[in-house]
């Protein structure tokens, strides 16, 4: 971890477009006119969403449509990592490095983000801006491991079940400005075993008896009668 | 809250404590000491430097104690009252463990760090902490925050206790102070670096347990234990904060607050704060007579027999003009010696307020500062107690904040710090409200104890008189005065204007006010005019007239003087004040007058014999009985009289009849920084005047 700070680098201004303006609406809705400043996530996701990180500007504006101090809104940044302080490729390679994953080959992974779009860090930016890549904690798809989250313009979402050349294909694409598809790229809709059938639980011998070993349990004997 | 006791064992000992009270307190109120850092009984309670834990038996481990109550703490199955150890075993080993905790970011520069010697960690590591550290590993540094040219920071000695940050948000009203990156990078900034702006934040130094925020104009100059530590009153406001001035030799280097809880509790303002460096510089230390158009030095004998001679002459041609920094001993000679030469034109007024004669209770502030966390519905009119009494001000936000205060105003619109009801700029407003029915004259109505602060911005006009009738009116039709309470306000802004106004020290029959002074003064009606320490006006207006001045500072009135006289400044005479609510206080000297200043009661005793008119006393003790003598009040030290004879007081007779203005009602104080010749001396304040001034722009205030 080290000490988050706003970019060097700020734009002018930030305004919400359009777009953004109806989802901060619905979000100002939820909340009494006393309490906007529970809206503050959400608009900080929003601003984040709109420019791709949270400018300074945005910092601004967001505490003067909540009626927080600046200061109140900058604490909130700072806290929550999920916030890009700083400009990150359109594209933010989110690799799972957690247990599960880096069993399941995450660090084959690290070093195709490390090859094609260069160093780690979501501010590091692949030389033409389109990608960035950071090396992030569980994010809870382990059934699927390795993985990877990419946050862009679409959204927030999981590639999963992935191997190298499986990554090498998505930067390809997502470069190429193709359509991805999102989930499991091993051809599993999602979790689901491997195979179409299991037969686990099928074997008569489970049932019969026939596995059991005779057991002695202490002091199992029942006492005898009295006499 | 109800005073439910409830019986407790604490070290052994039974006690009944009451039950709203947290394990801190209940400690506290058995003489039981619990260290801490973060808990400051003024500011919510946060709970986050552990360093207060005790142990309460039955529980599983131990807990903080400024956050836990005696309500919640559970006795033994039988019945048996809740037990509370502050000096078991377990409790000893958890303070070492978090003192451990703490240190382990904590430098040890203690002979570099400007707290030392006066640092809760120091001492609390000293009694509570382990005799040597085993923390072999490399330290986390924090770069300094920029906070403007008084707090000056060393971020890295942040224990993080956010007393600061609770302090800016709950007692100054500004929320510029937070924790960024929460978690193990923690820092304590305002937001990007920008200046602190508010008019308390010189507090935070003396909240901070570290030496992470330090004075900075104070930075390096001294270690606690060479100051000599002398209790005073400040002068810089009509508040009467209870300061106590640091010195070493002849200079004074730092001034803290004292508790108060009538008056100032434990802040002080910046402007109080930080004045000091001006008490050394532009000093008149020596006197001065004007000779072809300079002042050049001359000996006090000249001076005198100078002064003599053109105070002989016909007394009513003569002005004086105290100002507002005057002790009341100095007044009260002042005002002895000319009422003997039969000078009328005497005015304590130097900004043209129409207070003055009639009843005591006309110009006091009469519910007392205590009195703000009584009230329930407020009226400001044409004052920014912000400004000019920050503690005050400080004093109406929490009773807003906790009570439930109604806030309103008449004036210009300015960020109090507080939300309230804007009611208008002008002083028809005033007329007009107690004939409304609805709106904020309903609220003053229904309240219990309402409360009306008229500012010196409205008295100080041509039609001060008018609006203070007017206040006075609308102080009757709301009941804010009556046995028991009395809610009619004056707020002063000069320390030494309720001293003047009781001891009569304005025009006789047939005498000049200070703009009849200045006027007549402009046309050569006057010979002589006597500034005594008056500066806030425009001295151009004295024309040729023959100017004395006496002061301590060379600013204004002496620049026009044509004889100045030197005197001491409020840090270094024995004197009695009396704040805006009628409260005498005693200061006391601190260092000696500069070069050959004397104080002020001397100089008009000297004079006097000089013009055979002896006054009838030669020592300050003699001056003080005659003083309290002809005025009761100066002797009853720290009593504020607040509702007595409020009864027989009615407000609707003062002042006078007639129309108001037109004119918006203006701010009496354009510039916090500047409003006296020492603040005007100062550096820091003339810093302060264009770093936080200029950033002071509207902002964004919060419901915290």
């Amino acid at each position: 971890m080290s000490v988050r700070r706003l970019a060097a680098e700020q734009p002018q201004s930030f305004a919400f477009s359009a777009e953004s303006e109806e989802k901060v609406q619905f979000w100002l809705k939820k909340y009494p006119e006393d309490r906007a400043a529970s809206a503050v996530i959400p608009l900080l996701w929003l601003a984040q969403k709109q420019e791709g990180w949270v400018s300074e500007p945005a910092i601004r504006l967001i505490g003067e449509r909540l009626g927080m101090p600046y200061i109140r809104v900058y604490e909130v940044a700072t806290f929550y990592t999920m916030f890009n302080l700083t400009p990150v490729g359109e594209h933010l390679i989110q690799v799972c490095g957690t247990t599960p994953c880096w069993l399941r080959g995450a660090d084959d992974l690290k070093a195709v983000c490390e090859k094609r779009i260069g160093k780690k860090g979501r501010e590091n930016l692949s030389a033409d801006g389109k990608f960035s890549w950071e090396e992030v904690e569980c994010l809870g798809a382990c059934a699927n491991a390795p993985m990877v989250q990419i946050a862009n313009k679409a959204g927030d979402y999981y590639y999963e079940d992935l191997t190298a050349e499986g990554l090498e294909k998505i930067l390809d694409d997502l470069q190429a400005g193709k359509e991805i598809k999102q989930g499991p790229i091993s051809g599993r809709h999602a979790s689901e075993p491997t195979q179409s059938t299991v037969e686990t639980l099928k074997d008569p011998s489970l049932y019969d008896g026939s596995r059991a070993k005779p057991i002695t349990l202490p002091n199992s004997e029942p006492a005898k009668a009295e006499g | 809250m109800s005073d439910n006791l409830r019986t407790i064992v604490i070290d052994g000992h039974e006690v009944s404590i009451p039950d709203h009270y947290t394990l801190l307190q209940a400690a506290e109120e058995v003489g039981k000491e619990i260290p801490r850092f973060c808990y400051h009984e003024r500011l919510s309670v946060a709970g986050n430097c552990r360093m207060c834990l005790v142990e309460l038996v039955g529980a599983p481990k131990p807990v903080a104690s400024c956050a836990f109550l005696v309500r919640d703490m559970r006795g033994g199955p039988n019945g048996e009252p809740p037990v509370m150890n502050t000096l078991s075993p377990m409790v000893k080993k958890a303070r070492e463990g978090v003192m451990e905790f703490l240190l382990i970011n904590h430098p040890l520069d203690c002979p570099i760090c400007d707290q030392g010697g006066e640092c809760d960690l120091q001492d609390q590591s000293l009694a509570y902490g382990r005799t040597g550290s085993r923390f072999a590993e490399n330290k986390r540094a924090v770069e300094d925050k920029y906070m403007g040219p008084l707090v000056k920071t060393e971020m890295t000695r942040c224990i993080q206790c956010t007393r600061c940050v609770r302090f800016a948000t709950e007692i100054a009203g500004v929320s510029e102070l937070g924790a960024a990156g929460r978690g193990e990078d923690m820092e304590i900034t305002t937001y990007l670096e920008q200046t602190l702006t508010s008019e308390l934040s010189g507090n935070v130094i003396d909240l901070c347990p570290v030496g992470a925020l330090t004075s900075k104009p104070y930075a390096f100059n001294a270690r606690p234990w060479e100051l000599t530590k002398t209790e005073t009153i400040d002068v810089m406001d009509a508040a009467g904060s209870n300061i106590r001035v640091d010195s070493r030799g002849g200079a004074v280097l730092r001034i803290m607050p004292r508790i108060h809880e009538g008056v100032n509790q434990e802040w002080i303002s910046d402007k109080t704060r930080f004045i000091w460096d001006g008490l050394g510089r532009q000093r008149l230390d020596r006197p001065y007579i004007r000779r072809e158009g300079k002042l050049a030095p001359a000996s006090w004998d000249e001076a005198l027999g100078l002064a003599a001679d053109r105070l002989g002459g016909d007394p009513s041609k003569i002005g004086v003009i105290a100002g507002d920094l005057n002790d009341a001993e100095g007044l009260k000679a002042a005002k002895d010696l000319f009422d003997s030469l039969g000078v009328k034109s005497l005015d304590c007024r130097q900004d043209g307020s129409k207070l003055g004669g009639g009843p005591r209770q006309g110009y006091l502030f009469n519910s007392t500062i205590a009195g703000i966390d009584e009230a329930d519905a407020l009226i400001i009119i044409g004052a920014n107690p912000r400004t000019e009494a920050p503690v005050i001000n400080q004093r109406i936000r929490q009773a807003w904040l906790h009570n439930n205060l109604q806030v309103a105003l008449i004036g210009e619109a300015v960020d109090l710090t507080y939300g309230y009801e804007h009611l208008g700029i002008h002083a028809s407003d005033l007329e007009g409200l107690p004939r409304k029915r609805s709106g904020f004259i309903k609220t003053l109505k229904d309240a219990k104890k309402p409360m009306i602060i008229v500012g010196q911005a409205a008295l100080a006009r041509e039609d001060g008189a008018q609006i203070l009738r007017l206040a006075g009116k609308l102080a009757k039709a709301v009941g804010a005065v009556g046995e028991g309470w009395n809610g009619f306000n004056i707020l002063h802004t000069a320390a030494s204007r309720v001293a003047g106004l009781d001891l009569g020290f304005i025009p006789g029959a047939e005498g000049l006010d200070t703009p009849g002074i200045l006027a007549a003064a402009g046309q050569g009606e006057l010979d002589t005019v006597v500034l005594l320490g008056a500066d806030e006006f425009d001295t151009t207006h004295l024309g040729d007239v023959f100017t004395i001045y006496v002061g301590s500072h060379g600013d204004q009135g002496a620049h026009a003087a044509d004889l100045v006289l030197p005197s001491a400044a409020y840090t270094e005479k024995n004197g009695i004040y009396i704040n805006t609510e009628g409260r005498a206080q005693l200061a006391e000297r601190a260092v000696f007058p500069k070069g050959e200043a004397k104080e002020d009661w001397a100089i008009f005793r000297a004079l006097s014999a000089r013009l055979g008119r002896t006054l009838p006393y030669d020592d300050l003790n003699a001056l003080r009985a005659k003083l309290i003598e002809a005025h009761t009040v100066f002797g009853q030290i720290d009593h504020a009289p607040g509702a007595e004879g409020a009864a027989d007081f009615d407000p609707a007779e003062l002042g006078a009849d007639g129309d108001v203005l037109d004119a918006p009602i203006a701010l009496s104080v354009s510039d916090f920084y500047l409003t006296n010749p020492i603040a005007r001396a100062s550096k820091t304040m003339a810093q302060c005047s264009s770093e936080v001034a200029a950033i002071l722009k509207p902002h964004v205030q919060a419901a915290e």
